[in-house]
């Protein structure tokens, strides 16, 4: 699945937008860092409601293809501005966590675990 | 600088920065990289390293990673100076964690970070003086993928 597929499927918006549309691979829902650095896959899309710069740092720490932020959160600009630096598609979406992770399984991504 | 060393760079870590925290290990992923060490071995050092380096800002006052390359590995040594650690065994432990609400608010504070980062070294060594500060020496190796 492209990100486009997972805006469409989640209707999110876009607060920051890289040149490429990534190919999705697999997706972690978390708010915790650690788990996140220990376990993500190269590729993978951080599914979180912690919108600290640390969310960007991990996500581009751990090779993550693009973040989405749930319940129509957003960082402040200081962190969006980070993330263009490091060219990462940030996205927000409406929809509470489980939802999003429902919707996005359903369309066939699965987690990593 | 060891016999064998490829590149040495020191940075530096200011306590409670959180504006900056993750930055070195943002330089460090680029310095792998540029490096063209294989991507799996760069994740497992950059999320290492940024674990180390969060707990500098969370839990020390100032500090500093010095970063080496060698043929066969690359070694973090992370030395701050700051309240240090009592019990290195209960600090290693899985949950364990002195981290204030506002930290695990920024997603800090599951008492992941050390016990994370001895499962993705090679080789590691945590040292620390009440009062005074704690070095964490890690070695990754790269040579065997
Ligand atoms: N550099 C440090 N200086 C002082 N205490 C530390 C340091 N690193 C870790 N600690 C102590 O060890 C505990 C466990 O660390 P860690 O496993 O990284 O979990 P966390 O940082 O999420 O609390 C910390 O909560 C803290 O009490
Ligand atoms: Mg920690």
């Amino acid at each position: 699945m492209k990100l486009t597929d997972v805006q469409k499927h989640l209707n999110a918006k876009y607060l920051c937008l890289d040149g490429s549309d990534p190919e999705i691979s697999c997706c972690m829902a978390a708010d915790m860092m650690s788990d996140v650095l220990a376990y993500a896959e190269a590729g993978a899309l951080l599914i979180t409601g912690l919108i600290s710069s640390q969310s960007v740092r991990t996500a581009d720490v751990s090779d993550a293809a693009a973040v989405i932020y749930i319940r129509g959160k957003r960082p402040d600009e200081k962190t969006i501005k980070l993330a263009e630096d490091l060219n990462l598609p940030l996205l927000t979406t409406d929809e509470c966590m489980f939802d999003a992770c429902g919707v996005l399984y359903k369309a066939g991504l699965k987690g990593v675990c | 600088m060891g016999e064998d060393t490829l590149y040495q760079k020191t940075f530096t870590i200011t306590g409670s920065d959180f504006d900056k925290a993750g930055e070195v290990s943002t330089q460090i992923k680029a310095i792998l990289k540029a490096a063209g060490l294989d991507s799996t071995v760069i994740r497992r050092v950059a999320s290492a390293s940024f674990e180390a380096e969060m707990n500098v800002v969370i839990h020390a006052d100032r500090g500093k990673i010095d970063f080496e390359l060698t043929p066969t590995a690359i070694v973090l040594t992370i030395d701050d100076e700051g309240p240090g650690i009592e019990d290195l065994e209960l600090a290693m432990k899985e949950g364990y964690s002195t981290a204030s609400d506002d930290m695990r608010e920024m997603g800090f504070g599951a008492g992941m970070g050390l016990p994370n980062i001895k499962k993705s070294s090679d080789d590691f060594h945590l040292e620390s003086e009440v009062g005074k500060g704690t070095t964490l020496r890690i070695t990754i190796k790269h040579d065997e993928q």
